[in-house]
């Protein structure tokens, strides 16, 4: 059977800066018709770039200097730019990672659809809209008549991906590429994206070039996995092969280094180091610098591929045949390396209250008309009560949209709550003046989720830590004024133990944040934060826009710095995995509201709210035959300005009753912790003056 | 013991030395901050960017010369007292000394030796003759113009040019020398590398800016001094003379408004887009009824207001010049205060979008003030706004100052500037036959200033949008021609497009 999609030798060279990046070198690869091909890397490894190069879609400064490829026997590197676009959208089309910037915003999403089958079969008019139809119905598009006749912005983020998915198979393809189709999307809508996609493949008989960073996501997808190195394929398997025993050491790694309840009390393996820049030069295997097992070949020799077993081979000298012998040595020594000791927390949990929240409430007015009416609210958290003991983890957990950041920004008076106490250390923190919390700031800080503009781009690391160290402990230096000098050494000594202390050498300190990578610039925005001694750290999805690898790090040095230093964290998050290693209780949130709480094993175990159950099941996971059900969502998560009368949750609630639609449920409690709001279980008899909020509703 | 001269300063010649200092200060700070440096050295990487600044360096020389104002002492007998002129001189009075003090009678046509217009010449014998009469400087040196003059003007020109290139020369090994010495390179090599372009700093454009700079100079100084190059106006002056001192008064029109905006479109912009609500409804309703009002209107009514009171006061100026600066300042004054809404908006756009960062949240969360978050997290990041907004309003104000020097609102009719000549020689354009010289070398100095300033407001907005990057594309294309020329590679892609399709 020949391939449908044969790469040979394929290397895309980027002219940017002074030395060319080599994005993608010497790739070689295969598709059958109907597969579903996974290409799997880490950011900056020329995932993308082998896409875009089959394609021929390069940017302006990409250029394919050598290679083939292939569809169906015909050299697409030698057709004219006409012949191009018959290919393209006809016979391989591509969905992007971004739905939200990959529609044209003036036209209707009809007309973007229409385009495609114009061009390819010149259907116009009538014809046209009723292929138009049936091909939004088949993505499964409710209401599709109506619909296709709206704007993009009409459309929620996962139904805007399905119009893209509508698009690339409108020309119906023999390839669908599909760029990390799911990355900007949350779980439930993940899943139903997914789902969707499998069943078209099963449907069309097209084969997917899925590319992905998430193992979660090409254990439910794929066939055939291949790995992507700093430009290179380093390992080709089946889905069951590479799951039940990955060769590489860098995909070895990968699994090591995720997150998950089995890994609770050590430390993550990590991938130490970062991918290396494609510019420079390679001699020998690109993984070497960071791999445990390198040895002199590696480093001067580049590996060729050795088979494992049929259909898994691996581009490593480990699995040589010449020194195949050095395998199993080396595979008995990654179990004992791989798991870095990291000395078991010594639960520095005590009973004592850190931080208690009580029904705080934030909502955003909504000004309409010329005088600026306020014309409504939008309730992004509506009642949020949580408590987080001294040196204790609470994990906030939710899809996008849902208030959680918004509770963080609330706790630390960022965005002042409309109604809701606050109390740190017994101190009430809302209403409090600038200058009274301003004495009370270094007791709680902040990390944010995107490290690339969390720092001044315009600020040395110097001046960026002792940014919050000169703020918020001026009266320290007034004591100290008359030993001015020596203070300030002091301070110059405390930033370099800061940066130690996360891993980086002292004289990064000189330099400004550009200079560093997403998982370095991670570390400064802790160090940062560090720099005041707080005892309360509220995370916003700190690890959510790194690698797998990186995350581990910063993962890793959280929690050792827990264990040091009694750090309490509020950790808000959508990734159940990082949920698992990390947290010991759990709040899951829906649309402003905590739904369920409990302990990390009750709520991940044991789940009692319908949504929770939902978005536990929703989660990819590495299992090769998941014993799990998967419960679909329907729709999506509704407006915070107009949430639903009753349960938030009962429109896309399996189990809905009628009482859901009439009242919010009060808490019921299954243990000393584990409660969840929902009509299922048994109602506490004093709802009214438990739940103010329900009352109201 | 008495001086010869007594230094003045006025009000325009103490903010330039301001600005001067500021640019200085400036680029001290941009030498010492290496992220500050980069979209620097990607403007120097600008071919064009660069040309226009060597052309823009030897206006900002001509204006920084006029700019040192001083008055020169008087010969007096006996007295003790020092008397000084009450004309005000500059230095680059004093370098065109005989361009400024060779005044014919009237009009002269470039390059003439004789008047425009006839005059009634007595002739000895008692009779009249009509007849353009000789011109007193210009040409004077000419036995029999009709026959010498093209010869000697060649001469002259040839000779200046000569020498402007052998200047030339004596500058390109300098720089060729200090690069090498640089690049610890040979003298040679590193010229070669100059005239492939291979130099990071685009120097071939520089060096040839310079060579046709350098040559024209060089002939129109050698031919000034004996000529009236473009002519002479209605009282006889030089027009060569007037142009540059035109060059002066456009500069300090360009720079010392935006000076004068900066302050209010930074701390109001800032604030507006910082502190939201209220702050931002007052400042937007300002902004909005201000740009709302049409420009030349406010203009003119401010500067008719202060034209009266200085005609009323004339007791507060000891010279003309002091006055005629005075009126220049205030028109800078309200030509920025009429001009600081674009600006604004633009910054208030920005601190809207820099204001929810998360650097700024995390500043918020350590409780620092909102001056300090102002002036070190908002200001450092817009910067680069003002500047694309400064170089891009340079060129649009210097075309303003014409065009209200025209209307007759500008500067004082006894200063030198584009506007004026423009207004003194409309009317000679409806005179037959024509006087066109000194419209077109007006027209001819604003056209290079303006275009020059153009392209180097073009470059610095390159280098400074983070969404272009021209270098590395540029820089990309090189290699890329340079690799198709190796025999070795095989640049598949670009093969592919030229062959038919199969």
């Amino acid at each position: 059977m020949n391939p449908l999609l044969q790469i040979d030798n394929l290397e895309t060279v980027l002219h940017t800066g002074a030395t060319p990046v080599r994005a993608v070198d010497g790739l070689t690869l295969q598709i059958m018709q109907g597969e579903t091909f996974a290409l799997l890397g880490e950011s900056g490894c020329g995932k993308s770039m082998t896409a875009l190069s089959v394609m021929r879609l390069l940017p302006e400064v990409g250029e394919i200097v050598a290679g083939s490829i292939r569809i169906g026997g015909e050299d697409l590197l030698l057709l004219p730019e006409a012949a191009m676009r018959n290919v393209r959208g006809k016979r391989i089309s591509m969905i992007f990672q971004e739905p939200m910037l990959s529609l044209n915003p003036v036209m209707t999403v009809a007309e973007q659809i229409g385009e495609v089958l114009q061009r390819h079969f010149n259907l116009r008019g009538a014809a046209q809209q009723q292929r138009v139809l049936e091909i939004l119905n088949q993505v499964g598009i409710p209401d599709a008549e109506r619909r296709m006749a709206e704007y993009p912005f009409q459309f929620s983020g996962g139904m805007k991906q399905r119009v893209m998915i509508a698009m690339a198979l409108a020309g119906e393809p023999e390839l669908l590429i599909a760029d990390e189709p799911t990355t900007a999307l949350d779980v439930t809508i993940q899943a139903q994206v997914l789902d969707l996609m499998r069943d078209l493949q099963q449907r069309s008989g097209m084969a997917i070039l899925l590319i992905t960073h998430d193992l979660g996501v090409v254990a439910e997808m794929a066939q055939k996995v291949a790995v992507m190195y700093a430009g290179e394929i380093v390992e080709t398997a089946t889905r069951a092969e590479f799951f039940h025993s990955p060769a590489h050491p860098y995909s070895r790694k990968l699994f090591a280094s995720l997150p998950g309840k089995n890994k609770r009390d050590q430390g993550l393996a990590v991938i130490s180091g970062s991918v290396p820049p494609l510019s420079r030069e390679f001699v020998g295997c690109r993984f070497a610098d960071r791999c445990d097992h390198a040895w002199d070949l590696c480093r001067t020799t580049a590996p060729g591929w050795s088979a494992v077993v049929v259909g898994h081979q691996v581009r490593c000298h480990l699995f040589d045949q010449t020194a195949g012998s050095m395998l199993h040595s080396s595979a008995g020594k990654t179990a004992e390396t791989a798991p870095q000791g990291i000395p078991a927390a010594p639960s520095a949990v005590t009973n004592s209250e850190l931080l208690r929240v009580v029904d705080l409430k934030v909502h955003f007015p909504i000004h309409k008309g010329l005088m600026k009416r306020v014309a409504g609210y939008v309730k992004a958290v509506d009642g949020v009560s949580l408590t987080i003991p001294q040196g204790g983890t609470l994990a906030l957990v939710g899809e996008s949209g849902c208030g959680k950041t918004t509770v963080g920004k609330g706790i630390l008076q960022l965005i002042p709550p409309t109604a809701g106490s606050v109390r740190y250390d017994g101190l009430e923190l809302v209403g409090l003046e600038r200058k009274q919390l301003r004495e009370k700031r270094a007791e709680f800080q902040i990390i944010f989720q995107d490290p690339y503009s969390s720092l001044n781009p315009r600020m040395r690391i110097i001046d960026i830590i002792e940014e919050g160290m000169n703020a918020l402990n001026v009266r320290n230096n007034d004591r100290a004024d008359h030993a001015g000098q020596q203070s300030s050494s002091l301070q110059g000594q405390k930033v370099d133990a800061l940066l130690q202390r996360v891993g980086l050498p002292p004289e990064t300190k000189w330099r400004y944040p550009h200079e560093f990578s997403g998982g370095q610039r991670q570390r400064i925005a802790i160090a940062r934060a560090l720099a005041v001694n707080p005892r309360l750290l509220i995370c916003d999805e700190p690890t959510s826009a790194l690698d797998v690898s990186v995350q581990a790090q910063i993962l890793n040095l959280l929690k050792e710095l827990q264990a040091s230093l009694g750090l309490a964290y509020l950790f808000i998050t959508h990734n159940i995995s990082v949920v698992e290693y990390l947290a010991d209780e759990v709040a899951v949130m829906y649309l402003g509201r905590i739904v369920e709480w409990g302990s990390v094993d009750e709520v991940l175990g044991n789940p009692k709210h319908p949504y929770t159950q939902a978005l536990l099941s929703a989660v990819p996971v590495i299992e090769l035959n998941p014993k799990r059900e998967v419960i679909r969502l329907h729709g999506d998560l509704p407006s915070p300005a107009n949430p639903p009368a009753g349960c938030h949750f009962h429109p896309r609630c399996p189990h809905a009753m009628p009482v859901c639609r009439e009242t919010y449920p009060g808490s019921s409690n299954f243990s000393s912790i584990h409660t969840a709001h929902c009509h299922l279980y048994p109602q506490p008899q004093n709802t009214s003056t438990l739940q103010p909020q329900g009352a109201e509703t | 013991m008495s001086m010869l001269f007594k230094p003045v300063i006025l009000w325009t010649d103490a903010l330039i030395y301001l600005l001067v200092l500021v640019v200085l200060a400036f680029v001290w700070y941009v030498r010492r901050n290496e992220h500050m440096l980069a979209p620097w050295r990607r403007v120097g990487h600008s071919a064009s960017g660069m040309a226009a600044l060597t052309v823009l360096v030897f206006f900002i020389a001509i204006g920084l010369l006029d700019t040192v104002h001083f008055r020169p002492a008087v010969e007096n007998s006996g007295n003790s007292e020092q008397v000084y002129s009450v004309e005000v001189l500059s230095l680059l009075d004093v370098i065109a000394e005989p361009l400024r003090t060779r005044v014919e009678k009237t009009y002269s046509a470039p390059f003439a030796a004789h008047l425009y217009a006839r005059e009634t010449i007595e002739l000895p014998d008692g009779g009249q003759v009509r007849e353009f009469p000789r011109l007193q400087f210009g040409g004077a040196h000419l036995q029999n113009p009709d026959v010498e003059l093209v010869a000697d003007v060649t001469e002259r020109a040839a000779v200046g040019a000569a020498q402007g290139f052998l200047g030339w020369c004596v500058l390109v090994v300098l720089l060729g020398a200090l690069l090498a010495r640089q690049d610890n390179a040979g003298l040679l090599p590193t010229l070669f590398a100059i005239r492939r372009g291979a130099t990071e700093v685009p120097w071939n454009a520089v060096l040839l800016t310079l060579v046709l700079i350098l040559s024209l100079l060089g002939a129109a100084l050698a031919l000034s001094t004996h000529y009236h190059i473009f002519g002479t106006d209605k009282v006889g002056q030089d027009v060569f003379y007037q142009s540059l001192k035109s060059i002066r008064t456009g500069l300090v029109i360009g720079t010392l408004t935006t000076l004068m905006m900066l302050p209010f479109a930074l701390l109001l912009g800032i604030m507006a887009g910082y502190f939201r609500g209220w702050v931002d409804d007052v400042i937007q309703y300002i902004y909005t009824t201000l740009s709302s009002i049409p420009g030349v209107l406010l203009i003119a009514a401010a500067v008719l207001m202060m034209q009266v009171y200085m005609e009323t006061h004339p007791e507060l100026f000891d010279t003309i010049a002091a006055r005629a600066d005075l009126r220049l300042l205030f028109l800078c004054i309200i030509l920025g205060v009429t001009s600081w809404t674009g600006l604004c908006r633009l910054l208030r756009g920005e601190t809207l979008k820099l204001r929810e960062m998360e650097y700024i949240q995390a500043a918020h969360a350590f409780g620092v003030s909102h001056w300090r978050i102002i002036s070190r997290h908002i200001l450092p990041n817009v910067m680069h706004i003002v500047l694309i907004a400064t170089v891009m309003d340079f060129s649009g104000l210097v075309l303003a100052e014409a065009v209200l020097s025209y209307v007759g609102v500008g500067v004082d009719p006894s200063m030198i500037s584009f506007g004026t000549m423009i207004n003194a020689a409309r009317l000679e354009m409806a005179r037959e036959p024509m006087v066109w010289w000194a419209l077109l070398s007006a027209f001819g100095f604003m056209f290079a200033l303006v275009l020059s300033a153009n392209l180097f407001a073009d470059a610095v907005q390159d280098a400074f949008n983070p969404r272009v990057r021209t270098w590395s594309l540029k820089a990309g294309k090189l290699r890329r021609t340079e690799r198709t020329k190796t025999p070795e590679s095989k640049p598949v892609a670009a093969a592919a497009k030229d062959s038919n399709p199969p």
